[in-house]
C-alpha cells in the first residue's frame, strides 16, 4: 500500500499526471472512488477487498478526461477493462499511468498494454462454479418456465440505468436504448422494455464483457444481469474459442474469420 | 385534527392485516428479496420482515408508478380517437410498514402534483391508499430526518402511526378521517391507550443540519466548487432518482403501433445526460456537476420556495443504493 501511495505522490508532484483516480474510505463501511490532484491527499488511498468498483469506466467520461491527464489504480477488472477499451481505440498508452494492483496487493506497474496483456495471461477470466451451476440450471429449463423466470427477475428493473452507467464497456454517447427514432427498445419499465433492455445490453456485451460483475454491483435492486452477460462469455468460449481482451486482436462479433464456426445457422 | 390513541396487541396487528386482505386490499409490504427489503404486494402476515431501516425501493409507485398510461388512440382515416386512461380500476392499496419518512414524502409529492393542474391518475391512486406507518426503533448513519423537520415517530402524512412498545404491543395513533375510519371497522381490534410513553421506544436520529439555514445558504450557491467535487465519481445514473420517495421528474413517451398506440408517462431522473437535453444540441446541465447541483437546490431550494416543504425527507436512500457512494448529507453538511 505504502509504494502505492508513493508512487501517487510522485506523479502528482513531478506533475506526470494531473490526477490520481483509486479508492479511498467512503460512507459506513464502503469504499469508494476518489480522484486526487494533490500529492498531500494521496494517503487517503486505500486497498482491499471492499475495493469492487471498476475503476475504468472514469477513463471516458468527459468530465474526469478533462482533468488532465490521469493515473489510475487498477486490480485485475480494471486491467481488463483497460485492455478492453484499447482494444476498442477508446484508450491510447499515453493517456494514462497504470497503477496495477496484484492479488497479493502488490503495485506493478505496466509501461505498454502488451505488458498488461502478458500479466493477465496468466490471470484468465474464469467463471466460478457457483455461477456456472446456476447458470446451467437456467438453461435446462423448459423454455415457458425459463421466460418466466427472467420475467420474475427483471420485474423489479425501473430502468435507472445504473448497470449502464456503472459499465467501462457502456460508453457510447448515445445509447441504442435512447434512440426514439426508430424507437428499437421500448423506453417504459415494463415487462417487454425491460426484457428487450437487458437482452439487447448483454448482446452489445457479448465478446467484449470482462465479467467485472459491475453491472450487478451497482444494480440498487439486486437483479442478476452478470448471469445473462456470464452466460454469454460462455458461449463466445464454446463457439469461438478462449476469450480475453487483447488490443491486437479484433472483438469476437465485429469481426469475421472463413473459419469460424456456423453451427448456430440451421 | 385531533389525533386518537389506541394500544394494539401484537396479534391483533396480524388480524388486523389479514381484514385488510380479506376486505380485498392489496397490499404493500416490506419484504426480504435477497439483500434487499422493497415494498412488495404481500397476500400473508409471514411474509412482512420487521428487519429493515428503509426499504430500498420508496412506496411512491403506488400513486406514481414507473410507467402510466396516460390516455391511448387511434387513427383512422377521418379522425384521431383518444380515450384517457381509466381511474376506475385502481385498486384500495395499503401501505403497512411505511417509515415516518415515507408517509412525510407524500406532502411534497401530492404538492408537486398538485401544482398547476391537479393531476387526475395521481389524485385518485392516492384517494385510495392507506398510510399505516410503523415509527423507527433503529437508525443508521444514512438517515438524516430531524434535519429536514420530521423525525423517527412523525404522524405527517400517515393515517395510522404504529409504534412498538417496551411490551412488544404497539401504540396506534389514528390520525386522518381514513385511519379513524379504519379503526372503527376493525374496533374490536384496538384497545384504550396505552400509559407507556412513545418517545423512548424511538430512534436517536442525529440532526446535522438545519433546513432553514441550508435554505437560506444556497441562495448565493449556484456557482461553487463543491458541485464538481463532491459528484466527481457520479456515474449518471438514475438510482438515487428512482428510489427516492419524492422524486417525481418524469418523461412522456409514445409507445405507437401502426396506427395506434399510448402515451406513457415514465420516471426520469436529472442525473441522466438526456435530461433536459435541447433538440438543438445544447444541454444547460452539461456535466454531472451541474446535474448536481440540480438535484440538491431542486430539493433544498426550489421546492421549499414554492410549496414550503422541501423535497427532501432524510430517509438516505440516495446514498444507501448510489454505485459510487455519493452521499447527499455529506453534500448539504459540506456546504
Amino acid at each position: 500500500m505504502n509504494e502505492l501511495i508513493q508512487k501517487a505522490k510522485d506523479l502528482l508532484e513531478s506533475n506526470a499526471v494531473q490526477v490520481v483516480i483509486g479508492y479511498g474510505k467512503g460512507s459506513a463501511d464502503k469504499t469508494r472512488a476518489i480522484f486526487l490532484t494533490k500529492s498531500e491527499n494521496c494517503d487517503q488511498l486505500l486497498f482491499d477487498s471492499r475495493c469492487v468498483q471498476n475503476l475504468a469506466v472514469y477513463l471516458t467520461k468527459h468530465e474526469i478526461k478533462h482533468l488532465g491527464k490521469l493515473a489510475i489504480v487498477a486490480p485485475i477488472p480494471v486491467l481488463r477493462s483497460i485492455l478492453q477499451l484499447a482494444a476498442e481505440n477508446q484508450l491510447k498508452e499515453s493517456d494514462l499511468v497504470i497503477l496495477g494492483v496484484s492479488p497479493e496487493s502488490k503495485l506493478i506497474e505496466f509501461e505498454s498494454f502488451g505488458a498488461i496483456e502478458l500479466f493477465l495471461d496468466a490471470h484468465k477470466i474464469q467463471i466460478d462454479e457457483k455461477y456456472k451451476a446456476t447458470i446451467d440450471k437456467i438453461k435446462a429449463m423448459p423454455v415457458s418456465e425459463r421466460f418466466a423466470y427472467w420475467m420474475k427477475e427483471l420485474e423489479p428493473c425501473f430502468k435507472c440505468y445504473a448497470c449502464r452507467a456503472a459499465c467501462p464497456l457502456c460508453y457510447c454517447p448515445k445509447c441504442t436504448v435512447e434512440n426514439n427514432q426508430p424507437q428499437w427498445i421500448p423506453a417504459a419499465s415494463h415487462l417487454l422494455g425491460n426484457l428487450e433492455w437487458h437482452v439487447m445490453r448483454a448482446m452489445h456485451l457479448a465478446g467484449r464483457c470482462t465479467d467485472c460483475e459491475a453491472c450487478y454491483t451497482a444494480c440498487p435492486m439486486g437483479i442478476p444481469i452478470h448471469l445473462l452477460t456470464k452466460s454469454m462469455l460462455q458461449d463466445v468460449e464454446e463457439h469461438f474459442g478462449p476469450y480475453g481482451p487483447s488490443v491486437g486482436k479484433h472483438n469476437t462479433l465485429s469481426s469475421f474469420n472463413p473459419d469460424d464456426k456456423e453451427s448456430f445457422i440451421r | 385534527m385531533q389525533i386518537d390513541n389506541y394500544l394494539i396487541r401484537k396479534t391483533s396487528l396480524e388480524k388486523l392485516f389479514n381484514n385488510l386482505i380479506g376486505n380485498g386490499k392489496t397490499v404493500f409490504a416490506p419484504k426480504t428479496s435477497g439483500k434487499r427489503v422493497l415494498f412488495e404486494d404481500v397476500k400473508a402476515f409471514s411474509e412482512i420482515t420487521e428487519d429493515y431501516i428503509v426499504t430500498t425501493n420508496s412506496a411512491k409507485s403506488v400513486v406514481f408508478p414507473r410507467t402510466e398510461k396516460l390516455f391511448s388512440y387511434k387513427k383512422t382515416k377521418e379522425k384521431t380517437e383518444i380515450t384517457d386512461a381509466s381511474t376506475d380500476t385502481f385498486p384500495e392499496v395499503v401501505l403497512w410498514g411505511t417509515r415516518p419518512c415515507d408517509a412525510a414524502a407524500f406532502i411534497p409529492l401530492t404538492d408537486t402534483f398538485n401544482g398547476d393542474y391537479p393531476d387526475v391518475l395521481y389524485n385518485n391512486r392516492l384517494g385510495k391508499v392507506y398510510v399505516l406507518s410503523f415509527s423507527c426503533a433503529t437508525c443508521d448513519e444514512y438517515c438524516f430526518c430531524t434535519s429536514v423537520n420530521g423525525g423517527p415517530g412523525n404522524t405527517a402524512g400517515s393515517d395510522i402511526l404504529f409504534t412498538k412498545l417496551s411490551t412488544g404491543d404497539y401504540l396506534a395513533e389514528a390520525i386522518t378521517e381514513k385511519g379513524k375510519q379504519l379503526v372503527a371497522d376493525n374496533q374490536s381490534l384496538f384497545e384504550a391507550a396505552p400509559s407507556e410513553e412513545k418517545e423512548p421506544n424511538l430512534a436517536k436520529v442525529t440532526t446535522y443540519f438545519n433546513q432553514d439555514e441550508i435554505q437560506a445558504k444556497l441562495q448565493n450557491l449556484f456557482e461553487n466548487p463543491v458541485w464538481d467535487e463532491k459528484s466527481r465519481a457520479c456515474l449518471g445514473c438514475g438510482s438515487c432518482a428512482f428510489v427516492c420517495p419524492v422524486c417525481s421528474c418524469f418523461d412522456i413517451q409514445d409507445e405507437a403501433h401502426g396506427s395506434k398506440g399510448s402515451r406513457l408517462r415514465c420516471w426520469d431522473s436529472c442525473g441522466f445526460g438526456l435530461f433536459t437535453l435541447h433538440t438543438s444540441g445544447h444541454n444547460p446541465r452539461e456535466t454531472q456537476g451541474a446535474r448536481w447541483r440540480q438535484r440538491i437546490l431542486h430539493k433544498f431550494l426550489y421546492m421549499p420556495n414554492k410549496s414550503k416543504v422541501a423535497g427532501c425527507v432524510g430517509c438516505g436512500r440516495c446514498s444507501r443504493v448510489c454505485p459510487a457512494d455519493i452521499n447527499i448529507l455529506e453534500t448539504v453538511t459540506s456546504l
